[in-house]
């Protein structure tokens, strides 16, 4: 009988998989920092400048010294805000984008100390929807955070916001099913498998634009940060945010911009695959997704300092007149060769 | 303009409301979407130039390491000078340059020498020489006023201070040899 829920296939000790989702979580909100002042200098260096290069040495405790500033700030709400709601937002955005950490597999099967353990934090066999479930959930951080400011900056930041993150998902789910159905499984380490021969950024090329062009605008990066809009809309939906909650709202963008990295390079770049058949041992699997990672957020960060962000009538139209019908397309064409080289039964 | 009168392109018909009322009508323009697949082409262009702003590396001046160096005629914090060979200084008390001063910040009172106490080359010393710098706006007209070039403008920029008494310069702050904090720009740079 087909399982009426998805198989997510556990194998290991709970101990093994508590042990598992606090590496995770550690090595990855430990990286977090390091992004984010890889990106200023970045940005910097991009505009003919050093960025950040004050506190520690080569500026490296930049963000040590904003997270004790945001740390120590006071905690303040407007007066029009919901107090429960506006508490709520930024844990739910948070949470969120912690969830799909746990889907990014950093490296296949290892056996350590006997006990066959996956590099990563689940597998389940419905992966991107999993994906896609809690990307549909951090679009209720926003809108919340938005909303119960009581602000109109903010309630505009999130409309904007709520109605990007919808159109922009319609066209990255579309974009990955060309993977999928190339792949023929919902397993994101299968996907990393299937990538044995050939890289699916090669035969899924324009599949991979659309997908890095929706995960801009998903993770609400520059140049579709209309959500933020610091030029037009102040901070948009966390303009009413101040200390923690503007960390955490921080956090969840950069955690965002690490998922859908990490979701890039399992799905296009075979995740903690080497081209040219080199098989690294199993310990170095981890390291090369972690390099692929910091690849693609350069690339982002490139993104970043040279687009000028569009009008909002332009993102619409971009996302449901060129991205759309470019997914749709794509999924087509996929699907026709896919059964017409099928040589099976 | 007449009533009959119609936009360019969509042949809508504008109704004027009067004379003094000018009337824009706006259309969603043609092509957005061609323009959006051209604007793929544009991005890969943008990608290339603020990829050479990396290759080009930083123009920043780290300053309080780093200074921007001055010109030869730049006029920066004023100096008094003394005779090299006798170690007498030039300035006899004139108060030509406080008379020139246009913001009259440089106070001037003059003594006479004697035998046993020569301070100058000339009949009269400055016993007092101030100058308010706090006030002083670097026209530099107290150098042109210097019958005996006693007071040139420096290179100096950086005076700022934590009060205003610190601001006012005594000769001996003016005569002292300064700090070289500044650097001097170098031919053709």
């Amino acid at each position: 009988m087909r399982p009426t829920f998805a198989v997510v296939g556990y194998y290991e000790p709970w101990l093994i998989q508590i042990a598992k989702a606090v590496v995770i979580f550690a090595v990855i909100l430990g990286i977090l920092p390091i992004i984010i002042v890889y990106e200023r200098k970045l940005l910097g260096r991009f505009q003919n400048r050093y960025g950040p290069s004050r506190v520690g040495p080569f500026g490296l405790m930049q963000p040590l010294a904003e997270i004790v500033k945001f740390a120590t700030k006071e905690p303040f709400r407007p007066r029009t805000s919901m107090a429960g709601l506006f508490a709520l937002a930024p844990a739910l955005s948070i949470l969120t984008a912690t969830a799909a950490l746990a889907l990014v597999p950093f490296g296949d099967v290892q056996n350590i100390f006997g006990t066959p353990v996956g590099l990563y934090g689940i597998d389940p066999s419905i992966g991107p929807l999993y994906l896609f479930a809690f990307s549909a959930i951090a679009f209720y951080g926003i809108m919340l955070g938005g909303w119960s400011s009581g602000s109109k900056y903010s309630l505009l930041g999130a409309m904007r916001g709520a109605a990007q993150l919808i159109s922009y998902e319609v066209s990255q789910g579309l974009a990955l099913v060309g993977v999928i159905i190339t792949a023929q499984t919902l397993s994101l380490t299968g996907i990393v498998v299937a990538q044995k021969s050939m890289w699916f950024f090669i035969p899924q090329f324009l599949g991979f634009l659309i997908f890095l062009a929706a995960g801009f605008a998903e993770t609400n990066r520059s140049p579709f940060d209309l959500v933020e809009a610091d030029a037009e809309i102040v901070g948009g939906y966390f303009t009413e945010y101040g200390g923690g909650g503007f960390v955490a709202f921080l956090f969840a963008e950069y955690l965002n911009l690490i998922v859908i990295a990490g979701v890039t390079v399992t799905v296009y770049f075979g995740g903690w695959l080497l081209p040219f058949g080199i098989h690294p041992p199993g310990w170095v699997d981890p390291i090369i997704v972690l390099f692929k990672m910091f690849l693609l957020i350069t690339f982002f960060i490139w993104i970043r300092a040279t687009l000028p962000r569009p009008r909002y009538d332009q993102l619409m139209s971009f996302g449901w007149k060129v991205l759309l019908p470019l997914a749709t397309l794509n999924t087509l064409i996929t699907a026709i060769l896919v059964v017409a080289t099928h040589n099976g039964p | 303009m007449s009533d009959d009168a119609t936009t360019p392109d969509t042949g809508v018909p504008i109704h004027s409301p009067g004379e003094d009322v000018i009337a824009v009508q706006r259309v969603p323009r043609r092509g957005a979407t061609a323009s959006t697949y051209r604007a793929f082409g544009e991005t890969l262009r943008g990608l290339k130039t603020t990829f050479a702003r990396v290759v080009e590396g930083p123009t920043t001046i780290q300053y309080p390491e780093e200074k921007v160096p001055v010109y030869p005629r730049f006029r920066g914090r004023h100096k008094l000078h003394r005779f090299e060979d006798t170690g007498l200084e030039k300035c006899v008390g004139c108060s030509l340059c406080a008379a020139a001063c246009p913001a009259d910040c440089i106070r001037v009172v003059a003594a006479e020498n004697t035998p046993e106490h020569r301070v100058s080359a000339g009949e009269r010393y400055a016993a007092v020489y101030e100058i308010n710098l706090s006030r002083c706006i670097f026209c530099g007209y107290c150098e042109v006023a210097c019958p005996f070039d006693a007071i040139t403008m420096g290179h100096d920029y950086e005076m700022s201070d934590y009060s205003r008494d610190d601001l006012i310069f005594t000769k001996e702050m003016l005569l002292a040899e300064p700090l070289e904090r500044t650097p001097l720009r170098a031919e053709g740079e």
